[in-house]
């Protein structure tokens, strides 16, 4: 095809077709959301559950970094025990004296840290290569599903495991190991959705207005593709926030400075057989909270969204 | 048949040879092997004979290659811990690993089929939306925390089952084997849980799914309009329908539940390839992280390479050729 110099026309700006309008349809899934009682109460645990994150530092009554403002003396503490500076401890202490309520609400922080973070690159990572695979299509698209075939064939722990075995410990390398596993089902997604989009007349129209391919790519065809992507998206959130903590658990996840809810469940789990069940429980049922809210919201999503139904 | 098979064979060993080169470029060629594949305590001798050993004085691709040769010969490197070879030391954990997945898939066709039989066919009823609802739970709990509730609440408040350990094993061919003793039970029963939980649920789902799906199909309202019973419906149309996703599902698990092993391992203190693998990555023996990789890549594409092959034997839909 022939690519003149410059485009032939431009358009608007007010007139581009803005891709997330209201719909019927858009109104219609959310009608369908609207009426699930459990969508509801997950939304509002959700809602809840950021409140608590952002508001960490305000809620907590202790800081849990903080050393010095720690007491060995109230070591491994039952829930709801008094402090000898008369501070209550609703959910009991952990072995150092830390108030176990301070600890997940910060826990809690560094999880949706570095589950957002991670999802979010991942998202960005995958999207472009499932577009540049769509868009070029020949040997591009097959190399790059291959390499997407490859490291999907493998249990995704496996995967993480070993590449944090050779990173090592750290909040950054967590986030790039989750990334690395996650990024390819994005692509694969998003090449299936841009294959479908491609041969529509809007993508001919621009490609013959003379476009550059970029620009085809991520005005055109990005925002006609993102649909599936970010319902994916939603529920990959909570996957990241489980794989975090399991690798945290296994002690090649973040380092003892940055506590996420895994490690404060791993640190627990030595006194577990002593019956001091809340060092490894509480931080445990926040984590459980966090993730079916999420995966609650998803699935409805996903259910909301099915085209059969 | 002949040529799809050699097809599926080639295909197999080029990702077993994708996988070793990246596995080489990791553990090799990033960083300084010597650091890596010699302990802190080896002596400068010792380091000058291991990066001749290891022929580190050639080019790249002639260090790669005499890794693969090695690697053939089935020489992944021995294990700094333990002294002897790395491969060695995972075939003898490999019975715990394995015994422990066969019982949590057992657990896996005993529960979730069933399961999600009632749940698919009471789908309008609370039952049915109960199971559906437990099974969200079921996919969410982190599978790590699960375990220790397990053992919180069966070892440390009831006392009903011990919490870490194999128990008495008894020989079997040269195989140390717990599935023979009492006590091997009573210890398999809560790993087997944990591990099985999950994929409990993603059964359930699938058949419930499946069932409700297979229920508004001609072929069913048929055979009620032709008057069998309920009962022959249920076990010789719809089941039979359902079953293939479900047990390729289940036969693919296979592999991640090797994988997977490798947390119930460590909440369990079972000994088995998994707990093998978090130990050595904390001891930092490189060589046995290297072999755990290769064996259970090459688990893998085997089992993928059955599954395909199963698939194409038992549905004659499947092309024998690759797909386009």
């Amino acid at each position: 095809m022939m690519q003149p110099d410059k485009p032939l026309m431009t358009i608007d700006p007010s007139k581009r077709a803005q891709p997330l309008q209201d719909t019927p349809q858009r109104r219609a899934i959310l009608k369908k959301l609207r009426s699930k009682p459990s969508v509801k109460g997950a939304v509002i645990a959700l809602v809840l559950l950021l409140a608590v994150v952002l508001l960490a530092p305000f809620l907590s009554p202790q800081n849990p970094y903080d050393l010095g403002a720690l007491d060995l003396m109230d070591g491994r503490l039952k829930p709801m025990s008094e402090a000898a500076s008369g501070m209550t401890y609703w959910l009991g202490t952990d072995d150092q004296g830390r108030d176990m309520l301070s600890a997940i609400l910060h826990g809690l922080r560094i999880s949706l840290m570095v589950g957002l973070s991670a999802v979010v690159l991942a998202t960005i990572i995958g999207s472009l290569v499932g577009l540049v695979a769509a868009y070029f299509g020949g040997w591009v698209d097959t190399v790059l599903m291959r390499i997407v075939d490859f490291i999907l064939g493998f249990p995704t722990i496996l995967v993480a495991l070993v590449l944090l075995a050779i990173l090592g410990r750290g909040v950054d390398k967590v986030v790039i190991a989750i990334v690395m596993v996650q990024w390819a089902h994005y692509a694969r997604i998003m090449r299936g959705r841009a294959l479908q989009e491609r041969k529509k007349e809007y993508i001919e129209a621009a490609k013959n207005l003379g476009f550059p391919g970029w620009r085809i790519m991520t005005r055109h065809l990005l925002p006609n593709c993102m649909g599936p992507v970010m319902v994916f998206a939603t529920i990959q959130i909570a996957n990241a926030i489980v794989l975090e903590a399991t690798l945290s658990f296994l002690g090649v996840g973040v380092p003892i400075t940055e506590p996420s809810l895994g490690l404060l469940i791993a640190n627990g789990f030595q006194y577990l057989m002593s019956g001091d069940y809340w060092i490894s429980m509480f931080p445990g049922l926040a984590l459980l909270a966090l993730i079916l809210s999420i995966n609650l919201i998803g699935d409805r999503l996903r259910e909301a969204l099915d085209p059969r139904k | 048949m002949i040529v799809y098979i050699l097809r599926r064979m080639v295909q197999s060993f080029l990702v077993l040879l994708a996988v070793s080169l990246v596995v080489f470029m990791a553990v090799y060629a990033v960083g300084d092997p010597i650091e890596l594949l010699v302990s802190a305590e080896a002596s400068d001798a010792d380091r000058q004979a291991m990066i001749k050993r290891l022929g580190l004085d050639l080019p790249v691709w002639l260090q790669y290659w005499s890794f693969l040769t090695r690697a053939f010969q089935g020489d992944l490197g021995t294990s700094f811990v333990h002294g002897i070879p790395a491969i060695e030391l995972i075939v003898q954990r490999f019975p715990a690993t394995f015994e422990l997945v066969v019982v949590a898939i057992g657990l896996t066709c005993l529960l979730g089929i069933p399961l999600g039989l009632i749940a698919g066919l009471f789908n309008d009823r609370p039952l049915g939306r109960g199971l559906m609802g437990g099974s969200v739970l079921g996919f969410s709990l982190p599978n790590f925390w699960q375990g220790m509730m397990l053992i919180l609440m069966f070892a440390v408040w009831l006392q009903w089952l011990p919490s870490s350990g194999r128990g008495d094993t008894v020989n079997v061919l040269g195989v140390p084997l717990s599935l023979f003793t009492a006590d091997g039970w009573s210890h398999v029963m809560l790993p087997a849980i944990n591990l099985a939980l999950g994929n409990i649920a993603l059964v359930l789902r699938l058949t419930a799914t499946g069932v409700m799906e297979a229920k508004t199909q001609e072929y069913v309202k048929f055979a009620r309009a032709k008057g069998i019973s309920e009962r022959r419906i249920l076990t010789r149309h719809i089941l039979r329908n359902i079953l293939i996703p479900v047990v390729t599902v289940i036969g693919m698990e296979f592999g991640t539940l090797i994988a997977y092993s490798t947390i119930t391992e460590t909440v369990f203190a079972w000994p088995g390839m998994g707990k093998l693998l978090i130990d050595s990555i904390y001891k930092l023996d490189r060589p046995v992280v290297v072999a755990y990789v290769m064996l259970v890549t090459f688990i893998f594409v085997m089992i993928n390479l059955l599954v395909d092959l199963a698939y194409a034997v038992l549905d004659p839909r499947v092309q024998l050729q690759e797909a386009p």
